[in-house]
């Protein structure tokens, strides 16, 4: 009857949004007079989730799981909800868990609600918090199957901590060839950049920059900020940056604690797509930008100017507070 | 190759949101709709391998007749025939049982959906159709190739890409990237006229789940007026002390 949990790793590491979600079922188990149990693949240092309220893990070793496989890991959730009785699963909304939370709920034929901002709001019937209208609005969204997934926001309901024991049990899934029928031949990575999903502070820029070239300024202030670097839709559609840096409606949404925006006038499909940060900062000479209406801090000023001053100031700050 | 591309009808875009009766419906008063843009991704995709390929290529639409404006857009565009299933898309899960069924009759090699359509954003419709039917599935698709029975797939990950390789049959949630957006079509006047001739049929339902259901709707709160500041020193200092974010 437990809440099980995916808690994702990699290279044996649990990833922030692990302890996110581990907080996120250890309170969907209080409210239902539960407990917490996670499941993890291949992740050293399991007792670690114990700090966000988990009191059981079941830990997978398998090296054919070391890299992820939605469909084999779908299957091994599966497996473990089984034999736990599990009536509610979560996960976070990674790129993996949203490629495996609907697989699963086929699986399990239970109802899944992705995007999830707050703790339930009731538990009978179970009706939970979500974004909908890619960000314009929220939902109330009940789930009547039996079994129940809940894919958890980004950085939405943050880390707490609650001391539990973890009590660390192997676990061995069954798997078949067919669970293997998507092969994974190249992943292309930049190692030790910050990326958008997980970055507490994202740094993004706009048509206003005028051009590819002059992206290194974005990236100084980036790299000062120890944030993510984000575009743009116009810029991504020029070419100037990767897709995968679009953020905005039909690109990523950013839940960041921080989000600075340089040279961006603010369209509402950009701004649907940031509206869940939590602080923004807008740099911009036209004092007329729509994006000023949605943002806490603002500079009138040409970002050309503006940034590698603010660039300086930033490293002094770091300077004396570090 | 039969190709069969998932179409939702979502607001446009530049939409303003707003609830009514109660906030427990979405307003559609003066709202536009159209093709959803990860689908239309990947509906141009699917016209380069009917070029290409020779592969023919149906649409499937979960709605009621409201949705043959956005329907017909998508036939403009290039698609040889659609099927409506005549009923409204109340929640994923449900739209994922009633499209497995048109799936499973048409014996499509290849299908096609967005990634999320950009008004529930439940995500959950490619993949849950796809393991409903036993078929291979890639999410977040941003480059497909397909060569015999063996696909070559790029999704995105967090972070970075990853090449996979399967087989048919397959179902893919797609994003931009399958085509640039500069590779989109606007529908020309032959093709308009096509479409009119072209068979747009319509078939009921299926009994199937419904899993949840959106009980009520919210907008965030409004934002309060923005700070505007003359020096970067301030803004720093406000960053530090009041919003405490650095």
């Amino acid at each position: 009857m437990s809440i099980l949990v995916y808690t994702e790793s990699e290279n044996g590491k649990f990833k922030k949004n692990a302890f996110e979600v581990a907080s996120y079922a250890k309170a969907v188990a209080d409210q239902m007079g539960t407990s917490a149990t996670a499941i993890s693949f291949n992740a050293s240092e399991n007792e670690s989730l114990g700090a966000y309220g988990v009191s059981k893990v079941l830990n997978i070793t398998n090296d054919t799981l070391n890299t992820f496989n939605a469909e084999a890991y779908a299957k091994a959730i599966a497996q473990a909800a089984e034999k736990e009785g599990t009536k509610i699963v979560v996960v976070s909304s990674s790129a993996n868990s949203k490629f495996l939370a609907p697989i699963l709920a086929a699986k399990l034929k239970a109802g899944y609600v992705p995007n999830v901002v707050a703790a339930p709001d009731s538990t009978e019937p179970l009706k939970v918090k979500r974004t909908a209208f890619s960000n314009k609005g929220f939902a109330h969204t009940e789930i009547s199957t039996d079994i129940k997934i809940i894919g958890v926001s980004n950085n939405a309901f943050g880390l707490k901590e609650n001391q539990a024991d973890a009590a660390v049990e192997d676990f061995s899934p069954e798997l078949g060839d067919g669970d293997f029928s998507v092969k994974s031949v190249n992943i292309d990575k930049v190692a030790g950049k910050v990326t958008i999903a997980d970055a507490e502070v994202v740094v993004s820029g706009g048509r206003g920059l005028k051009g590819a070239e002059n992206w290194g300024m974005i990236e100084e202030l980036a790299d000062v900020l120890g944030a993510a670097t984000a575009c743009s839709k116009p810029v991504s559609d020029m070419g100037w940056r990767p897709h995968g840096e679009h953020v905005g409606q039909t690109g990523k949404p950013v839940a960041a604690n921080l989000y600075v925006a340089v040279g961006i006038s603010g369209a509402i499909q950009h701004l649907a797509g940031v509206s869940a940060s939590k602080t923004k900062v807008v740099i911009n000479n036209d004092p007329e930008a729509p994006f000023f209406k949605a943002a806490d801090y603002g500079i009138v000023g040409d970002a050309f100017e503006v940034v590698p001053k603010l660039v300086e100031k930033l490293k002094e700050f770091k300077a004396q507070n570090a | 190759m039969k190709i069969l591309v998932c179409i939702s009808n979502v607001p446009d875009t530049t939409s303003k949101i707003n609830f009514t009766d109660n906030d427990t419906k979405f307003d559609t008063n003066g709202v536009q709709f159209v093709i959803n843009p990860n689908d239309e991704f990947g509906l141009t995709r699917a016209m380069w391998f009917k070029e290409k390929q020779g592969a023919t290529v149906h649409i499937a639409t979960v709605g009621e007749a409201t949705v043959e404006p956005t329907m017909r857009k998508a036939l403009a565009i290039g698609a040889d025939e659609g099927i409506r299933i005549n009923v409204a898309p109340t929640d994923g899960y449900f739209v994922a049982e009633q499209l497995a069924a048109v799936v499973k009759n048409g014996e499509y090699d290849l299908v096609i959906a967005g990634r999320e359509s950009i008004d529930y954003n439940g995500g959950m419709v490619p993949g849950i159709l796809a393991t409903m039917l036993g078929m291979n599935f890639v999410n977040t698709c941003i480059s497909l190739e397909i060569e015999g029975d063996t696909a070559t797939a790029i999704r995105e990950i967090d972070g970075g890409k990853e090449t996979v390789e399967t087989s048919l049959p397959l179902v893919i949630g797609g994003q931009k990237g399958l085509v640039e957006e500069s590779d989109l079509k606007i529908p020309n006047m032959r093709g308009i006229m096509m479409a009119r001739k072209k068979a747009l049929n319509v078939v009921e339902p299926v009994d199937a789940t419904k899993a949840t259901q959106d009980v009520s709707f919210d907008k965030p709160a409004p934002k309060g007026q923005v700070k505007l500041v003359d020096s970067v020193d301030e803004l720093v200092d406000l960053l530090h002390n009041e919003a405490k974010v650095i």
